[in-house]
């Protein structure tokens, strides 16, 4: 069964069923993972251009990796070493590559709707990997995925996204995607760094972190983006860590123990402490290496749905 | 030249007219109104079932682009579009380039838009309030006033400065014009690229809260107030604009207002599409918000609809939402959308469109008064308000096509202009 979409743009409107089989088809791929040779024919001949207008080495190594896993040709195509840095608009830039024969585009932009535009102009499949602070969809189902391993479900868990949600690609997508899946999702953060209405969307808001422990199982930890104190939201990443940091501290209050994600990269001592971290509730490193067998899962019902 | 218009529906608020007649002109003024006139010697007859002659109609928002600006938009095509939309005169914006901030601007388009269509359609340019329109001196107002500029705004960006307002709006009503304030606090709507609300937070796109509106338009009416002066705010789009303005009123300050065709018929809900024509500063509110416009409209406090037609070429638009400009065509659509919108819905007559669109602007401004009477200029805008019409942008007259509306099917259009002795036909 293909996805109701020739595109991943975002998880606003995908529907359970489409979720559930991204998540079912990455299962097999993480097995692939586990194998001494760990790749698969499956795309070979297909060509994917990861189209990088913002750097986040992580993502794309984590998009290229799951592509030559399955035997994809793989263009990287970075602004900083290309043409596009200088005045060539994104519609430009996607007719050049879309002459050159490319059958998926994976993209990172710092515009919301970037993804949906360049599937206007292009024929071929396009992947967001995050369009400024609309959606991350990847992220958000190997989020998924992630807590469905540990819990075997999504339904009726309570996970809380702490942080800066108001400049996050991660959190509509985490939103959007496991409210889908029966979760209940909740926010977590200074008024400053909660968007506007986010209650309307069915989330519940807590501004104190002890009250956002005590209701949760899983807590995805955001990175606080220290580039942004100009704008004074926050007055200080100290004062952030000690009222709104996880902390080993904080977790012992509650009474079950809880998991701890979080999409990287970690500011260490910021919004989460090094033990934590690096602490037995955390899933933090399995996220990665779902991350990859998730983009896999994507990239194969795309790359064959059509 | 004699013209002989019959069966015409006359409409004429200011005198409490609505009645079926013929109308002869003679030279461009009106010799004769009565239930019929027959044709003598050579006349050009037209005759229109009915269809609406009200006092021309005026636009006191529009940007034309030029000078410097001539890719989006030239004068020629400007005024194109606005005799085809139903403007005998549009007051054009000083955000040009250079901008309309030395009396020399203000002769290029008075002198370039009387050669256009015969001087068909009547400019009246708008000149900067500060120079550069950067908010820190005064422009020279005197000569621009002498030059024949009708009012100073620098639209496009605000008069921030709540002393350079104070001074502006001083000296401006020495001369008997007003400030016309593109209401906006820069630091609240900072970066912002549409309204905050649960449309833009469940589309991480940067938001502009409605406050950086109505702060700005609080703030200009208690100085207006001191100083005693005349202002005008442009394009609100808020309730809260709506209710500040409403309060001004009723303690008789001289404040008014305009409201664009876009802020009453769409919400912040066609973001969605992350279409770019969805893209303008003042953005799309809520539900709320139109519906509040609705009522200030239908109570008199928002006095002026004016289209803040703000041409882009494609390309321009053709970008990423972040990257694209603010601003969408709207002298085309504005009166069927008017119609559509108020008038068919019963939110206001058709006395008070016309008021909003011909009598209104022109008092705020200080221009002659347009009337349907015999010995007057003839200056009107014919009205057929029963045609239903398709918009199809790429008809547009505009060099730009920057519309939302695009497709949208429209109740009631411009059927003709007669203005400075010309007859002009819309379609
Ligand atoms: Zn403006």
């Amino acid at each position: 069964m293909p996805l109701q979409s020739r595109h991943l743009l975002g998880l606003e409107g995908v529907s359970r069923d489409d979720i559930q089989l991204v998540l079912d088809t990455a299962t097999n791929f993480r097995e692939v993972l586990e194998r001494p040779i760990k790749k698969v024919p499956t795309l070979q001949g297909k060509t994917i251009v990861n189209l990088f207008f913002e750097s986040s080495t992580r993502t794309r190594i984590s998009f290229e990796l799951a592509e030559r896993r399955l035997s994809a040709d793989v263009v990287n195509f970075s602004v900083a070493g290309s043409s596009v840095a200088k005045g060539e608009t994104l519609k430009d830039t996607a007719r050049n590559i879309e002459a050159m024969k490319i059958d998926m585009v994976v993209v990172r932009h710092s515009s919301p709707g970037a993804a949906l535009f360049l599937s206007r102009v292009m024929n071929a499949n396009i992947i967001n990997a995050g369009d400024g602070t609309h959606e991350h969809p990847t992220q958000a189902l190997l989020d998924m995925y992630t807590i469905r391993e540990k819990f075997g479900k999504l339904e009726g868990l309570n996970v809380c996204i702490v942080g800066d949600i108001s400049h996050s690609r991660v959190a509509l997508s985490n939103i959007y995607g496991m409210q889908t899946m029966g979760a209940n999702v909740s926010v977590c953060g200074p008024t400053t760094l909660i968007p506007k209405d986010i209650k309307k969307l069915g989330v519940k808001v807590y501004h104190n972190i002890d009250d956002a422990i005590r209701d949760a199982d899983i807590l995805n930890v955001l990175r606080i983006q220290l580039e942004r104190q100009d704008r004074s939201f926050l007055p200080s990443t100290r004062e952030y860590h000690n009222y709104f940091g996880i902390t080993k501290e904080r977790l012992s209050k509650s009474k079950k123990p809880i998991t701890i994600m979080h999409p990287g990269p970690i500011n260490r001592d910021v919004e989460i402490s090094a033990d934590v971290a690096d602490g037995e509730q955390s899933v933090i490193l399995q996220q990665v290496l779902n991350g990859v067998a998730v983009r896999m899962a994507v990239l194969y019902l795309l790359g064959t749905g059509n | 030249m004699k013209i002989l218009v019959k069966n015409a529906r006359i409409i004429e608020p200011s005198e409490n007219i609505d009645q079926v007649a013929d109308i002869l002109i003679v030279d461009g003024i009106i010799e004769k109104i009565a239930p019929k006139i027959a044709a003598s010697g050579n006349v050009q007859e037209y005759v229109l079932d009915g269809k609406i002659v009200a006092p021309g109609f005026i636009d006191m928002h529009v940007h034309l682009r030029e000078p410097g600006y001539e890719h989006k938009e030239t004068i020629e095509t400007g005024l194109d579009a606005a005799a085809a939309g139903g403007f005998t005169a549009v007051c054009c914006m000083p955000n040009t380039n250079p901008p309309i901030d030395d009396a020399s601007v203000v002769k290029f388009i008075r002198e370039k838009s009387e050669k256009t269509l015969n001087g068909l359609v009547d400019v009246y340019p708008v000149a900067a309030a500060t120079k550069h329109r950067e908010g820190k001196e005064l422009s020279p107002m005197i000569e621009l006033v002498e030059a024949g500029a009708v009012a100073f705004s620098d639209d496009g960006s605000p008069i921030e400065n709540p002393e350079i307002m104070r001074r502006a709006l001083e000296y401006s009503n020495m001369l008997g014009k007003i400030i016309i304030q593109h209401p906006e606090d820069r630091s609240l709507a900072r970066g912002g690229m549409m309204n905050e609300g649960l449309v833009s937070t469940s589309l991480g796109l940067p938001p502009i809260p409605s406050i950086a509106e109505e702060i700005m338009i609080d703030r200009d009416i208690q100085i207006a107030k001191y100083v005693g002066a005349s202002y005008h705010a442009a394009h609100i789009s808020t309730a809260g604009s709506v209710e500040i303005i409403r309060q001004a009123k009723k303690k008789n300050l001289p404040v008014t207002c305009e409201v664009t065709p876009h802020h009453f018929t769409l919400t912040d809900e066609a973001v969605r599409t992350f279409d770019t024509n969805t893209k303008m500063n003042p953005p799309l509110r809520t539900k709320a918000d139109v519906d509040a416009i609705k009522e200030g409209l239908r109570d008199g406090t928002i006095d002026v609809i004016a289209s803040d037609h703000a041409p882009h070429s494609f390309d321009e638009k053709e970008v990423e939402f972040l990257e694209a400009p603010f601003g969408i065509v709207g002298l085309e659509t504005a009166v069927g959308l008017a119609i559509t919108e108020l008038v068919i819905p019963k939110i206001l007559s058709i006395n008070q469109l016309i008021e909003k669109f011909s009598i209104n602007p022109r008092k705020i401004l200080s221009l002659p008064s347009v009337k349907i009477k015999v010995g007057e200029k003839t200056n009107f805008t014919i009205l057929d308000i029963q045609k239903q019409w398709k918009v199809d942008a790429q008809k547009f007259k505009s060099k730009s096509k920057n519309t939302p509306f695009d497709g949208r099917t429209l109740i009631g259009k411009c059927f003709a202009i007669i203005n400075n002795g010309r007859v002009h036909f819309s379609d």
